[in-house]
């Protein structure tokens, strides 16, 4: 089986779908966050394949659809907090219906201008049935343009999307230097159902901009024993040492 | 100062004063008084200067356009002061220091102007305050005295007293190159011996297009095909002066002589025809047509430089999706234009100031990030109050409650001290103790304290979460 059409799925994938979808609860950042790192993951591997003649950096625009309630619950994106590369290209849209939402996100799939385009839509409204998430899914593969689409509180329902996950939230490993501190990003990723590849569960965290997997069965590697910054005075007191 | 003459005089009516309004204004006026001349040049911040050379005739006489004049402003509720002399020196002295609608006529030489104005006074010659005041320590008061000493044409009799006086003056004002600053070139000017150029005043016309229509149309897919044209026409209009359309403005007239007004801001110049016709169907729902729409006219009220571009090089990735300014003018159409927008940073210590929102097109202003301080992928628009529990008030939080679930803090880093802004904001804001905390399941959150206990701006401190991290 050639690398590209592997059963088990990875990050750093060469065939990465067009049209994603990952259920996640409004209550945390999960599914944002998740949909940002595999967003950036899939642009790192195009850029990576890409002719040598193509531009150094991709400088292409990042288009970021929110539908009212998804604003109300989760709030907007934080220019300071998003990826370093990706904050002086996101161009932010706010639509008040789900129509809008849809609209936006067809529209940013059909520019040739976009690097990807990533939506939030809270619940399952009406007009995102089977026939407009097929829509998306064409717009997406004529255009090339890549869609991540973030259901907040949402059923899995009908739905033509090539990937679909389920994200929460997973504790984080510990900072090396403060063990008490929150540490990079990781999620509890299950991918449900896929074309091309098996149904699984990982674990995956988002640090130095490299999405990763990370084995549960393996211990954290917590803060290392660095050993004795200052050497020991043996016996005798600091006094004594500056004294002789 | 404006309570006192209120108290003296309770009808007064204030106006803030709008100076860069004015000079619109006079702009405008300038390019309207071309009626008058070939051409006309403004003398900011209340005068005009219109060339009437040969054109005197077409009134019947200079007396005939001065009285054209007036009638022409009072008629638009404005009052003027006119004169006509044959240079502009002259002309201005006249309109603020000469009697009403006097005109120095044409063909009269430099003593005959000196004569017709000899009574004005030196403040006539467009000087600064302070060359007015060296005038009259010297005892010159009217342009006649300055004219007497410099040229010494009237009274011949004292040649030698003449001489010396022209001197001194000539002496006095020799460092002087600045007109306004030497009366001796003004005066020069105003008879004529030294040339002034002036700036003439050049209208730019917006490039406009327009249809009249036989018969008037009741249906919109009619109106559209009118649309389209009228965008052709504009692109070639504009394609000729190399710029493409910022703004756009369609008006159509009704037979019974209403205008509906259509307008349309796109993120980038363009004078793609097929763009703008299809933003305009969007625009034009809801139209009331009436009896029916008998002109159709397309203004580009805001043009920018565009130059013009190969079309097929690049035909098939033209054909293939729109371009980014493309798509964002059919966003802000339909969503509006505050929907789409960018998130910027700006210079700010409080996370909800250290971002602004601008439209998507424009170049960024410059700002630094902070530095060494993780901040959430997203900020709540207002930040949403929590109860928390704590050992003891300056501590760690231990849990909290937000929008009715209980979290359990597991990690927590802090507090980031982050203090008010003085500076623009009032004395009893309290600052802020930012804590990143995890909670038992792994969600990440940006809460803070608002103060501290006992820091006299308040009881016992609020907490608040503000943003979540992903």
């Amino acid at each position: 089986m050639s690398k590209a059409r592997e059963a088990r799925w990875r990050p750093g994938l060469a065939d990465g779908p067009l049209h994603s979808e990952i259920f996640a609860s409004s209550q945390d950042a999960s599914g944002p966050g998740l949909a940002l790192a595999l967003a950036c993951d899939a642009l790192a591997v195009a850029a990576k394949e890409d002719d040598p003649l193509a531009e150094a950096e991709d400088r292409r625009q990042v288009l970021w659809v929110q539908d009212k309630r998804a604003v109300q619950l989760g709030g907007r994106p934080y220019h300071h907090g998003l990826p370093p590369d990706l904050r002086d290209r996101l161009i932010h849209v706010e639509a008040t219906r789900p129509e809008d939402a849809l609209f936006a996100l067809e529209e940013g799939l059909k520019c040739r201008d976009l690097a990807c385009v990533i939506g939030e839509v809270t619940g399952n409204p009406r007009a995102l049935d089977f026939t407009a998430s097929r829509r998306l899914s064409l717009a997406a593969e004529k255009h090339g343009v890549a869609l991540w689409l973030v259901r907040l509180d949402a059923e899995p329902d009908l739905s033509s999307a090539r990937m679909r996950w389920r994200a929460s939230a997973a504790p984080s490993r510990p900072p090396l230097w403060n063990g008490d501190a929150p540490g990079k990003p990781a999620w509890k990723a299950e991918l449900f159902r896929a074309r091309s590849h098996a149904p699984g569960h990982w674990t995956l965290s988002h640090d130095k901009g490299q999405l990763a997997i990370r084995h549960p069965e393996r211990p954290f590697i917590a803060a290392q024993d660095i050993g004795h910054l200052v050497r020991p005075t043996v016996g005798r007191s600091l006094a004594a040492v500056a004294r002789g | 100062m404006l309570a006192d003459a209120r108290t003296v005089c309770p009808a007064l009516k204030a106006v803030p004063a709008d100076p860069a309004g004015d000079l619109a204004f006079l702009e405008k006026l300038a390019v309207w008084a071309q009626r008058w001349g070939p051409w006309s040049a403004l003398d900011p911040p209340d005068g005009l200067l219109v060339d009437t050379t040969a054109a005197a005739h077409l009134f019947g006489g200079e007396a005939r356009l001065l009285g054209d004049v007036e009638a022409a402003f009072s008629k638009r509720g404005l009052s003027v002061r006119a004169a006509i002399a044959s240079t502009a020196g002259a002309a201005w002295a006249l309109a603020h220091y000469g009697t009403r609608g006097t005109v120095v006529g044409p063909g009269q030489d430099a003593m005959q102007i000196m004569r017709a104005l000899g009574d004005l006074p030196v403040a006539a010659l467009r000087l600064d305050p302070d060359v007015l005041t060296v005038l009259r320590r010297l005892g010159l008061k009217r342009l006649g005295d300055l004219g007497n000493i410099t040229s010494g044409a009237i009274d011949r009799s004292g040649q030698a007293a003449d001489t010396a006086g022209r001197d001194a003056l000539h002496r006095r004002f020799r460092n002087r190159k600045s007109p306004s600053a030497n009366p001796l070139v003004r005066l020069d000017q105003l008879l004529g011996r030294v040339p002034e150029p002036l700036l003439p005043v050049v209208a730019q016309p917006v490039p406009m297009v327009q249809r009249r229509l036989m018969e008037p149309i009741r249906h919109r897919t009619l109106l559209d095909q009118v649309l389209a044209d009228l965008a052709e026409d504009m692109a070639r209009e504009l394609e000729g002066r190399g710029e493409g359309a910022r703004r756009l403005e369609a008006g159509m007239w009704r037979v019974d002589g209403e205008v509906i007004v259509r307008r349309l801001e796109l993120a980038s110049a363009t004078r793609d025809p097929a763009h703008i016709a299809r933003l305009f169907e969007e625009k034009l729902e809801g139209i009331e047509a009436g009896f029916g729409i008998e002109t159709v006219r397309l203004r580009a009220s805001w043009a920018e430089p565009l130059a013009a571009e190969q079309g097929d090089v690049e035909a098939a990735a033209e054909r293939h999706g729109t371009s980014l300014s493309a798509c964002i003018d059919r966003l802000a159409v339909r969503l509006g234009p505050d929907a789409v927008r960018r998130p910027v940073a700006r210079e700010s210590h409080l996370p909800e100031r250290a971002q602004s929102w601008q439209p998507p097109l424009e170049p960024a202003p410059s700002a630094s990030a902070p530095k060494n301080h993780e901040r959430p992928l997203k900020l709540l628009d207002r930040a949403e109050r929590i109860s928390v529990l704590y050992a003891s008030p300056d501590g760690y939080p231990q849990r909290f409650r937000w929008r009715g679930s209980v979290h359990d803090v597991a990690r927590v880093e802090g507090p980031e001290r982050i203090a008010p802004e003085w500076w623009r904001e009032k004395s009893n804001v309290r600052l802020r103790d930012y804590y990143r905390i995890e909670d038992t399941i792994g969600r990440r959150y940006w809460i803070y304290r608002s103060g501290l206990a006992g820091d006299g701006r308040g009881g016992v401190p609020d907490w608040f979460l503000q943003g979540i991290a992903s």
